[in-house]
């Protein structure tokens, strides 16, 4: 008992538990949605498609829970999505041959390069000139479609060049490899964080700037390199994107990830009025929310209607958030504690 | 009675954008040939009414300090719904519009009720709204339904003559009224003052006895009924339904708002300004259109450098204002920043 106490303590248990109700909802209703088979050296199946189809969600979700962690948000990475992925593809070129235009590793290279500038544009606002997050990458999210509009020429630019494939088609050791990319970023943003006073600080801007300040903590450098730090993951979730479809349309890469990946941080346990962050909480939200969607997908309801269905979740979440909200509830079952 | 004109922080935005407006479209008349006639400037209002409509319910929303996201898929719903119940159901249009103009009044009404009851960021709910509205389109149709209804038809191609062969059409009489209106209320109104008064400082405006939790409730209803009004509009302009429409919608309302000079942090900002913010707006797709080698998406690219300028000017307000010792601390970020 007392250990199922502390597990229920832990912030990461509720979100897990969410997903456990799901996969369980799954494993009676979706015929063999579980099964996983072995084909040409890879693992194939619904929960490994899960895996792979919610990468650039979880990657934009690492960089995302660093700046709620800071109270702020960040809704321009969508479109830094769509930035990098047309700068990767205008770089590689459409190449019939798939003979690339500029070496892929440079290609990448620089799409990455050009998103952590988007995000330090991002962190400028907010942590020199002072804007409110919200509305500083508001303007990223307006122009930022343009540019990677203006970046492909308005044309949708399709690829050719196998190499490039690996990142979001390809399998190493059997499993996807844009997991690996996944892994690696989260235990060198885990690292960083939680093996550094880095997180901690993260933390008391995100409780109270003034007096994180006062502390001796540079505030105005951890929101730039937060927001910065989201540009980087942004850029990379973009390849993944990009390289999944081998195509890049600025129109529509990225479309309404961001909202996506805010749900993702939120469902995780971290919580929009900053002060705490959960990495892993965030990554198993984004697997929730990608769930939820092939759920959805497997009980053949049109992909789109599974917006309404997002939309119950958010509420849901956001009321389970809300302190009156519990007290309500705690008030109706008569019970003077009410400790989620 | 005529107020006072004085460069205050208060209306220098205004003027700003005012000006803008007047320098952009001067501009494109001198570059231009046939950029400086009567049809082309009343052309900015029948092609922009519909963003006019959502930006007077945007202005509101912004000026008590939330937002509102789901402007833009509001508009799509309304959209379906009007062209659904026309064409599949074949109802009265006279039966239609009330009908589309509610569920817009009942999605303000849940969503501002859930903000102002459980106390959770406008940001997030009317987020919600946006999946919701959005879905709720694909619920109706995946399809584009286009509308041949009578009335539909006459709406959309009326045209209002005014002096010298110049024309409006129906829908800028509505947006026009809709500006108005807000106009109105927004100055002259209990109501329209307690909005400024929550922007200012919600804490105080309870302390007041001011109707906060009502008038907040309002604002999104007012927000929500504004959006399906726009959806309406909407179809006037394109005769049909479609669940992709107003994709991003919402960022454009935000945008036209603070480049006309309403402050984000709420408090500050009129709904002539918004005005003035579509014209510019418009003005700028108008200007790419004559110049013609420039893609459309450079729009999107001198809007967002636009509200940067905005945003850029309204911070240094702020500080001035800040360093008078009035300003409530805002979020992380511009504390950190002082």
């Amino acid at each position: 008992m007392a250990i199922l106490k502390s597990l229920s303590r832990a912030k990461i248990f509720w979100p897990i538990v969410a997903l456990a109700v799901l996969m369980c909802f799954n494993l009676f209703f979706t015929p063999n949605f579980f099964r996983v088979e072995i084909k040409e050296g890879h693992l194939y199946g619904n929960v490994i498609d899960i895996i792979k189809n919610a990468s650039p969600i979880m990657l934009l979700a690492v960089g995302l829970t660093l700046v709620i962690a800071t109270k702020g948000i960040d809704i321009s990475v969508g479109s830094i999505v769509a930035i990098s992925a047309g700068v990767v593809a205008m770089l590689i070129g459409g190449d019939l041959q798939g003979v690339p235009k500029y070496p892929i590793p440079y290609a990448m290279g620089a799409a990455v390069l050009v998103s952590v500038l988007a995000g330090m544009w991002n962190g400028m606002l907010v942590s020199r000139i002072g804007m409110q997050p919200i509305i500083a990458t508001l303007i990223l999210s307006v122009a930022g479609r343009g540019i990677a509009m203006v970046t492909t020429n308005a044309m949708i630019v399709w690829l050719y060049a196998k190499p490039f494939a690996l990142l979001g088609q390809g399998y190493f050791l059997g499993l996807p490899f844009s997991i690996y990319i996944v892994a690696a970023l989260v235990l060198l943003t885990a690292l960083v964080t939680r093996r550094t006073a880095l997180g901690l600080f993260i933390e008391a801007v995100g409780i109270n700037p003034t007096a994180a300040r006062f502390a001796g903590i540079n505030a105005k450098n951890i929101l730039f390199g937060v927001y910065a730090f989201s540009g980087l993951c942004a850029g990379i979730s973009g390849l993944v994107v990009c390289s999944t479809v081998m195509s890049a349309d600025g129109n529509n890469a990225g479309l309404g990830y961001e909202l996506s990946a805010i749900l993702a941080v939120v469902l995780g346990g971290t919580s929009l009025n900053g002060g705490k962050f959960y990495l892993l909480g965030s990554l198993v939200g984004a697997l929730i929310v990608q769930t939820l969607t092939t759920t959805i997908y497997a009980f053949g309801v049109p992909p789109e209607i599974a917006k309404v269905v997002i939309a119950m979740v958010v509420l849901v979440v956001s009321l389970l958030q809300s302190f009156k909200f519990r007290a309500m509830v705690a008030g109706f079952f008569g019970k003077r504690e009410f400790s989620v | 009675m005529k107020p006072k004109i004085s460069l205050n922080s208060r209306n220098l935005p205004t003027l700003v954008t005012l000006g803008l407006f007047v320098l952009m479209f001067g501009v494109g008349s001198i570059s231009f040939s046939g950029f400086l006639a009567p049809q082309n400037f009343l052309n900015l209002f029948i092609d922009n009414s519909y963003l006019l409509i959502l930006g007077v319910g945007m202005t509101f929303v912004i000026i008590s300090g939330g937002i509102d996201l789901s402007v833009g898929s509001m508009l799509a719903f309304s959209t379906m719904l009007s062209s659904s119940l026309l064409e599949k159901s074949h109802w009265n249009p006279m039966l239609v519009i009330p009908v589309v103009l509610l569920s817009g009044v009942a999605l303000g009404l849940l969503m501002g009720y859930i903000i102002q009851i459980f106390e959770l960021p406008p940001f997030i709910i009317t987020l919600a709204g946006l999946y919701l509205a959005r879905g709720l389109c694909y619920v109706i149709s995946i399809d584009t339904i286009g509308i041949t209804n009578q009335f539909w038809q006459d709406a959309a191609h009326a045209q209002v003559v005014l002096i010298g062969g110049a024309f409006i059409s129906p829908s800028v009489v509505i947006a026009l009224v809709v500006v108005m209106a807000g106009m109105f209320v927004s100055r002259s109104t209990k109501f329209g003052r307690t909005v400024y008064a929550i922007g200012g400082n919600e804490q105080s405006a309870i302390l007041m006895g001011l109707p906060v939790a009502r008038t907040k409730i309002l604002i999104y209803v007012f927000s929500g009924f504004c959006s399906a009004l726009a959806g309406i509009v909407f179809t006037f302009y394109t005769l049909s339904g479609y669940a992709l429409n107003g994709a991003n919608m919402e960022m454009d309302a935000i945008a036209t708002v603070v480049i006309g000079g309403t402050l984000l942090t709420g408090g500050v900002g009129s709904v002539l300004g918004t005005v003035f913010g579509v014209m510019v707006y418009g003005t700028i797709q108008v200007l790419i259109v004559f110049q013609g080698t420039l893609n459309s998406w450079w729009t999107r690219i001198a809007i967002g450098f636009l509200v940067f300028l905005f945003c850029l000017m309204q911070r240094l307000f702020e500080s001035r204002k800040g360093a008078r010792g009035r300003k409530r601390v805002p979020p992380a970020s511009a504390a950190a920043a002082s």
